[in-house]
């Protein structure tokens, strides 16, 4: 047996070069910059591009313009750089421009706890863009899984064209353990689907529940891309009509897709009446409570989501259907558990959540179980 | 060659707009430069001046107010072989001044066109930051408390290899943006010009005075000699050239078999300096080595040459899951910070944990059974101390052996390093 040894952040460096990325910008930030400073060390060799912006704006905004060039981007952050990418955020889910995004999450509100974790930004890198357009958001709960699903975004950026993020955390990013590349399972890589046609290259023209065939700016083909409200022509546009369908589109591309892009994994035990659902580095306490209580003769099943955004809403009403408690951990104060409230309509859901800068440890995951 | 203006969407500037003026110049320098349409591409941001993109038929690209260039500069580094233009008000320049200064310090080679028309003029008429501080605005009193911005003076200081002050009527503007255009660097190009819509009604502006202004401001000229180095692509990609080789994922491989393969939660105590991290990465490649699943969590002060640095490593048989320290098998007191940083711990040892405690660090009370070794009397120096303590552990092949130690500090470590290491090592064994 070889294992590797890396922390989550190399891990997310090593998926983007697995899934193609050539092209990075970032400014540092803890806990997140050392995926900026892996990416230095891996794209210079492989011809790629990998600069510090003069500040996050100015990264996500060389990485627009790169996407828009046909690069594959990533660029990297913490919750203070998420607000200031958010201006950005807005424009690549309007213009349809792939990102892939790693949001290494600290404590927060604001400056927060640069070197303690949390999973703070769950519901803010949903709704932190105007308008309110959906984003996917995929969630590792240990290096191998930064690795395996850093593919994955830049495969799900790539064919829905809109910014993907991967909701890492300080305690994930910079954790160094050994895992086994034996055991990696990557997807194939997606590539942006190119347009092909005959006519006139109309660079918002698609089908209604999918993202528009791409060609590059600096093509042969001359490409318009704009922040602004547009027609599938790329020009700015006030017609009601117009505005609704792209509205529309930008929601459907990707519900309608929810099945490919739900990702989780599941711990079923017969004759169990509880199910706990957790996400990230949480999960991994929840799995070693699970391990205890089957010990003591009160087993439980357990599902851990990888996709967050948009929610998995048939995979949750699903797995939840046989049970008759529902439990949910999450390391923050409780943002992800009103979704699957909503989902599980009327189900009785009880949670537990912290947000002190440590991690849940399995006995207070237990204690919460017990005491239902 | 023909136009390039996009006659299906033609200019909707006010009557009297200089903008317009400047939208057939630059078509004028296009066609002069005589390059394909698909290897300009136009680059803008918000207000009058981000209209341009649309009055032009070649790749356009228009963002958020003042981000203009940073669109600009990825697609530049993506595609080196495109004519980048960036228009940008005043307003855009005001907004992202820190992009425009970082454009100077780059030198990517760039043209930033600045329409300059001392005033926001699409949301009203607000100052910006190049409105005199005399003139009329729809910000009532606001601009009297400031001065104006010298565009020209700033980005020149700031390293722009290419910077000239031009009126926006002026007969000669195409070919100064031909020699902007042509100049390989980062250009800016100030115009100066008329908003008929909310600046000149209220404010003495003509074409006569904005003369006055540049002869009394006169052109940078051009190329400013003193900023003149190599285009930031090409010094990336020189720089990048020259940098090493891609660097592979650390493998470690199973080739021993630990007499004692449980579970060991262990805890390294020390101080900035003292090569805790290094250790604690040490014990993991033992495990590792050892055919155990390992994980590493490290907590030290941002200000990093002072203060704790805590390592807290796992070593399993089985996959690790929660990555926390519960029960603590080894503990390594190195340095009174890094105790002070986890003293609660100490109450709770079971009597089985094994706690190594230098002679000059003070421990809390505890169940555990207590080494106390003298390393300063065995002449090992403080930044050894925690290599030190591995060798003791395996010595009594707690956690890992000799054979592992060895082998974790030849992964690590060249030759140099390991031969020093080694001589640490063996005053213990």
């Amino acid at each position: 047996m070889a294992s590797v040894f890396m922390e989550g952040n190399e891990a997310v460096a090593r998926g983007a070069m697995a899934a193609g990325c050539n092209f990075f910008a970032g400014y540092p930030i803890t806990p997140a910059t050392t995926i900026f400073n892996n990416m230095l060390k891996m794209l210079p060799p492989r011809d790629g591009v990998c600069i510090q912006g003069e500040d996050e704006i100015a990264s996500m905004g060389y990485c627009i313009g790169a996407s828009m060039a046909g690069k594959k981007v990533l660029t990297a952050t913490s919750g203070p750089g998420i607000s200031l990418y958010s201006e950005h955020i807005s424009f690549a889910i309007g213009s349809e421009i792939p990102l892939v995004i790693a949001n290494v999450q600290r404590l927060g509100p604001s400056t927060g706890s640069a070197t303690r974790g949390a999973d703070s930004d769950i519901q803010f890198m949903r709704w932190g863009s105007t308008s309110g357009a959906p984003v996917i958001v995929l969630a590792p709960k240990d290096a191998k899984d930064c690795l395996e699903l850093t593919v994955h975004a830049f495969n799900f950026a790539e064919e829905f064209r809109c910014p993907v993020f991967i909701a890492s955390n300080k305690e994930i990013g910079m954790t160094k353990e050994s895992f086994d590349m034996d055991d990696l399972n990557l997807p194939p890589l997606v590539e942006r689907t190119p347009y092909t046609g005959t006519g006139p290259y109309v660079p918002f023209a698609a089908d209604p529940e999918k993202a528009p065939p791409f060609l590059p700016i600096g093509g042969t083909t001359l490409v318009r891309q704009t922040s602004s409200t547009h027609g599938p022509d790329g020009y700015i546009t006030i017609d009601p009509q117009i505005i609704a369908a792209m509205q529309q589109r930008l929601h459907t591309k990707l519900t309608a897709a929810m099945d490919r892009i739900t990702l989780y994994e599941e711990t079923m035990v017969p004759d169990t009446d509880t199910l706990v659902i957790s996400y990230g580095i949480t999960s991994r306490a929840v799995t070693d409570a699970a391990t205890a209580l089957a010990a003591k003769g009160r087993p439980v099943s357990t599902l851990s989501l990888k996709t967050l955004w948009p929610v998995p809403e048939a995979l949750l009403a699903e797995k939840a259907a046989r049970f008759k408690k529902i439990v949910v951990i999450e390391m923050n104060l409780g943002q992800y558990v009103n979704e699957i409230k909503r989902v599980l309509c009327g189900k009785p859901v009880k949670f537990y959540g912290q947000m002190n800068g440590t991690m849940i440890p399995p006995a207070k995951i237990m204690e919460t179980i017990e005491n239902e | 060659m023909n136009s390039f203006l996009n006659t299906s969407r033609p200019p909707v500037f006010c009557p009297g707009c200089t903008h317009e003026r400047i939208t057939k110049s630059l078509d004028a320098a296009l066609i002069k430069m005589g390059i394909p349409d698909h290897k300009t591409v136009i680059v803008t941001d918000i207000g009058c001046s981000g209209l341009f993109d649309t009055f032009f038929n070649v790749h356009a690209l228009h963002g958020v107010h003042g981000r203009a260039l940073t669109y600009a500069a990825g697609l530049k580094l993506a595609d080196p072989s495109l004519n980048v233009i960036v228009t940008m008000g005043d307003g855009g320049m005001g907004i992202g001044g820190a992009h425009v200064l970082s454009a100077c310090r780059k030198n990517m080679d760039l043209t930033l066109i600045i329409l300059n028309n001392f005033n926001f003029g699409m949301t009203g008429g607000q100052y910006s930051a190049t409105t005199p501080s005399d003139a009329v605005v729809g910000s009532e009193f606001l601009n009297q408390a400031e001065i104006p911005m010298d565009i020209c003076g700033v980005v020149e200081s700031a390293g722009a290899s290419y910077v000239s002050r031009i009126s926006g009527m002026d007969d000669g503007l195409s070919d100064e943006l031909v020699s902007a255009m042509k100049h390989k660097g980062f250009s800016v190009v100030e115009t100066l010009g008329l908003c008929t819509g909310r600046y000149t009604k209220r404010n003495q502006l003509t074409p006569k005075v904005i003369d006055q202004m540049i002869e009394q401001r006169p052109s940078p000229g051009g190329v400013i000699e003193k900023n003149q180095r190599p285009e930031y692509g090409d010094r990336y990609r020189q720089l990048a050239k020259e940098k090493g080789k891609f660097p592979d994922p650390f493998v470690v491989k199973k080739q021993f078999d630990m007499p004692d393969a449980r579970r060991h939660e262990v805890v390294i105590l020390g101080s900035a300096g003292m090569r805790i991290v290094t250790a604690g990465d040490m014990v993991c490649f033992a495990g590792i080595s050892g055919g155990l699943n390992v994980s590493i969590k490290n907590d030290y002060n941002i200000t990093v040459l002072r203060g704790q640095s805590v390592s807290e490593i796992l070593l399993s048989p089985e996959k690790i899951g929660y990555t926390g320290i519960e029960s603590p098998t080894v503990v390594l007191a190195l340095s009174d910070e890094g105790v002070a940083r986890r003293q609660k711990i100490f109450a709770t040892l079971s009597p089985d944990t094994y706690v190594l405690k230098e002679a000059s660090v003070a421990i809390p009370d505890t169940p555990a059974q207590v080494e106390e070794i003298d390393f300063k009397a065995m002449k090992i120096k403080k930044t050894d101390w925690a290599l030190a303590s591995l060798a003791v552990l395996a010595k009594h092949e707690i956690v890992l052996n000799k054979d592992m130690l060895v082998f974790a500090l030849k992964s690590r470590f060249n030759e140099k390093v390991f031969n020093l290491s080694m001589e640490t090592v063996n005053k213990i064994l």
